[in-house]
C-alpha cells in the first residue's frame, strides 16, 4: 500500500532538529507514515535513523520541529508520553530484563493488580491474569514454542527474547509499533520469524516502522522506504520503485533525489 | 512456518539441549536461590548438635535468634540495596546514629518516649535519603557515597551524643520494648526478634507481589532496560535508600532492646556482618537476583556457626575464619549458580 490515495498519516513530523553539541543528528527532517503500512527506514551511521525514531518514541526531545499523530501536535517528554499515545518501540537492545520471567517482562511498568482490597490497599499484583496475558499475546503473534511464561527470559534463544519484546509492543502499542533493527543480532530463521511478525501486524492493521541495515529485509516486508542521509530525509520510495541498490545509491549520496514520495 | 519446530533438529542443538545431573542442580539453584543457604543451615545444625547435644537446648536456640536479629534486621535494608546493583557500608553509622539520636533525645533533651522513636525513624529515612539522593542525583557509585557517609553519620553521632554512651535506667521504656521476652514453650523470643522476622515477611511480600518489588529486581538487573522499559528508575533507587534508611532505625530500635543501652561504638561491625549475611542468603552482588528470606538464612548461618563452634570448644578466632570461608564459597557458588542458563 502507498500513500496514493492520500489517507491522512497516522504520524508526521517536520523539521525536526536535534543537536548534540556541534554534533547534528536531525538537521529538520521530515517523516510520515501512514496507515496499514511498513515503513522501512533506512540511512548510513550517523545519518540520523536513531536520534529520528528515538524523537517519534519520546526517549528524546526534540529541540525544533513539530510531531503530529493523526494531525494534532504532540510533545513527548518521555517515553511514557509517546507510549500513553499508542506508540511502542522495540529497542536495539530489547528493553528485556534477563533475570525476570517472561510474563513480568511482557507487563514491566504497568503491572496489572488484583482487584479490590488486596489490589488498591496492599498493592498485590495480579501474577495469575498477566501469565494469562503473556501467554494469550504469544499465541496470537504465532510464538507458541516457549515451554512456560513463567522462565526466566535469559534461558530464551535470541529470537525468542526478540519475540517476547515485538510481544510487548503488540500488547500494548495500538497506534505504531517501531522496531528497531530487529534481525540485527539473529540468524536465518529467527529473521524470518521476525519479518512474519511484522507482516502479521500490518494484517492486524497496525502500522510498523522498521529501521534496519539489512536491505534485503527492508525491501521483503516494506512497503514503502524513507532514506534518512545526514539528518535529512533524502528520499521516500518504494520496493517497487527502487532496486536496493540505487536505494544504497541515495544512502550514500552517490545518486541525489529531490522531494519525497 | 508457523512456529519454530519444538524438538531441536540439528545435532549441535541436541547436544546443547542433553543436560546431565550436574546441569540438573545448576538449574535447581538457579530456579530456588534459597536451597543451598537452607541446605547450609541444616547441615550446619545437624552436625553442631552432633558434637554438643546442647546446641539444641530450647535457650541455646533463643540466644542463637536474639544475636542474630539485629543483624538480621539490618540485612533486610543492605539486601534491597544489593538488589539493586548497590552497595550500603553506612548501615552501622546510620543504625548507630539513630539508636543514639533515639536515646540522646529522650535522655539528655527531654523528648517523650514515643516521640523520640518516631525522630530516631525519620532520621534514618533521611539517612538513607542522603545516600539515596547522591547514588541517583550525583550519580556517584553505591560504594564511594556510602563510604563518605559512613564517616559523615559517624562524626555526627559523636557530636550529637558528645561520645557519651547512655544507660538503661536513662531510656524510656518504649525503646527497651525490643528486648522484652516472650515464653513460647521453653524458647524465649525477645519481640526485636519478632519484629526482625516481620521485616522478613513483609518485604517477601512487597518484592514478590508489588510493582515496587519487580522495579527493584529489574533496575538492579538492567538500569538501561528498565528505563527503556518504563520503569521510573531513578525513583526506584530513591525509594529503595529511603526504606533502607527506615529499617536501619527499625534496627537500632532492636539494638537498644538487645544491649538495654546506647553506645556510640555500637554496631561498628553491622557493614561486614550484613553484607556477610546477604551474601551467604544467595543474593548476587551484582544486582537483579536473590530473595530476602536468603539473607535471613544467611544471618543464621552465620549466628549458627559462631554459636556451634563456641559450644564445641572452637577458639574464637577459628569462628572468624570460618565465617570468612563461607563468604568465600557462598559468592563462588553465586557465580556458578549465574552461569548457567536453565
Amino acid at each position: 500500500m502507498t500513500a496514493s490515495g492520500q489517507p491522512s498519516p497516522v504520524i508526521d513530523a517536520t523539521g525536526l532538529i536535534k543537536t548534540f553539541g556541534s554534533v547534528v543528528g536531525l538537521d529538520g527532517t521530515d517523516f510520515d507514515l501512514y496507515p496499514g503500512e511498513v515503513l522501512g527506514v533506512i540511512g548510513d551511521n550517523g545519518a540520523g535513523k536513531s536520534t529520528l525514531i528515538k524523537c517519534l518514541s519520546g526517549a528524546m526531545v526534540p529541540d525544533a520541529g513539530e510531531i503530529r499523530i493523526d494531525g494534532m501536535p504532540v510533545h513527548f517528554r518521555r517515553i511514557q508520553d509517546a507510549r500513553a499515545a499508542g506508540i511502542e518501540t522495540v529497542y536495539q537492545s530489547l528493553a528485556i530484563v534477563p533475570a525476570l520471567d517472561i510474563a513480568t517482562n511482557l507487563y514491566l511498568g504497568r503491572e496489572l493488580r488484583r482487584s479490590g482490597f488486596l489490589g488498591r490497599v496492599l498493592r498485590m499484583l495480579d501474577h495469575k491474569a498477566m501469565q494469562r496475558g503473556a501467554k494469550a499475546q504469544l499465541q496470537q503473534l504465532g510464538i507458541g514454542t516457549i515451554q512456560s511464561i513463567t522462565q526466566t527470559v535469559e534461558t530464551l534463544s535470541g529470537g525468542q527474547r526478540q519475540a517476547v519484546a515485538v510481544a510487548r509492543a503488540a500488547a500494548f502499542g495500538s497506534k505504531v509499533i517501531i522496531l528497531d533493527e530487529p534481525t540485527a543480532a539473529l540468524g536465518v530463521r529467527e529473521s524470518a520469524q521476525v519479518l512474519r511478525l511484522i507482516r502479521d501486524l500490518r494484517d492486524r492493521g497496525l502500522p510498523v516502522i522498521l529501521i534496519s541495515h539489512n536491505m534485503p529485509h527492508v525491501f521483503e516486508v516494506a512497503d514503502r522506504i524513507h532514506i534518512q542521509r545526514l539528518g535529512r530525509r533524502a528520499a521516500g520510495i518504494t520496493p517497487a520503485s527502487h532496486t536496493p541498490s540505487e536505494a544504497v545509491a541515495i544512502m550514500t549520496g552517490a545518486v541525489a533525489v529531490g522531494g519525497a514520495a | 512456518m508457523s512456529n519454530i519446530p519444538a524438538p531441536p533438529a540439528d545435532p549441535a542443538e541436541l547436544f546443547l539441549h542433553r543436560r546431565t545431573p550436574l546441569q540438573r542442580v545448576h538449574g535447581i539453584l538457579h530456579a530456588y536461590p534459597a536451597l543451598s543457604p537452607t541446605f547450609v543451615l541444616v547441615i550446619a545444625a545437624m552436625a553442631f548438635a552432633y558434637l554438643n547435644p546442647r546446641f539444641y537446648a530450647p535457650a541455646n536456640l533463643s540466644l542463637i535468634a536474639q544475636q542474630v536479629a539485629v543483624v538480621g534486621a539490618l540485612a533486610v535494608g543492605q539486601t534491597i540495596i544489593i538488589m539493586t546493583a548497590g552497595i550500603d557500608l553506612s548501615v552501622g553509622a546510620i543504625t548507630v546514629l539513630t539508636a543514639m539520636v533515639m536515646a540522646a533525645s529522650a535522655a539528655n533533651y527531654g523528648v517523650p518516649g514515643p516521640a523520640s522513636l518516631a525522630i530516631g525513624l525519620v532520621v534514618g529515612t533521611l539517612a538513607g535519603g542522603v545516600n539515596g539522593v547522591l547514588v541517583t542525583r550525583l550519580r556517584l557509585p553505591p560504594f564511594i557515597v556510602t563510604l563518605g557517609t559512613l564517616n559523615v553519620f559517624l562524626a555526627l553521632t559523636l557530636l550529637y551524643s558528645s561520645g557519651q554512651a547512655i544507660q538503661g535506667p536513662d531510656i524510656p521504656a518504649i525503646l527497651l520494648w525490643t528486648g522484652q521476652d516472650i515464653a513460647v514453650g521453653s524458647f524465649r523470643i525477645t519481640t526485636g526478634v519478632l519484629l526482625m522476622l516481620a521485616l522478613y515477611v513483609v518485604f517477601t511480600y512487597l518484592l514478590r507481589n508489588t510493582a515496587w518489588g519487580r522495579h527493584v529486581y529489574a533496575v538492579g538487573d538492567d538500569a538501561e532496560a528498565s528505563r527503556l522499559a518504563g520503569i521510573p528508575v531513578t525513583r526506584t533507587l530513591l525509594s529503595v535508600y529511603l526504606v533502607a534508611g527506615f529499617i536501619y532505625a527499625l534496627g537500632a530500635w532492636i539494638l537498644i532492646g538487645r544491649v538495654g543501652a546506647a553506645s556510640p561504638n555500637a554496631a561498628s561491625d553491622a557493614n561486614l556482618d550484613t553484607i556477610t549475611a546477604v551474601v551467604i542468603g544467595g543474593t548476587s552482588l551484582f544486582g537483579g537476583r536473590g530473595i530476602i528470606i536468603g539473607s535471613l538464612l544467611g544471618a543464621l548461618i552465620v549466628g549458627v556457626f559462631r554459636n556451634g563452634l563456641a559450644l564445641a570448644g572452637v577458639d574464637v578466632l577459628f569462628q572468624t575464619l570460618v565465617v570468612g570461608v563461607l563468604v568465600i564459597v557462598a559468592v563462588a557458588i553465586d557465580q556458578w549458580i549465574r552461569r548457567v542458563r536453565a
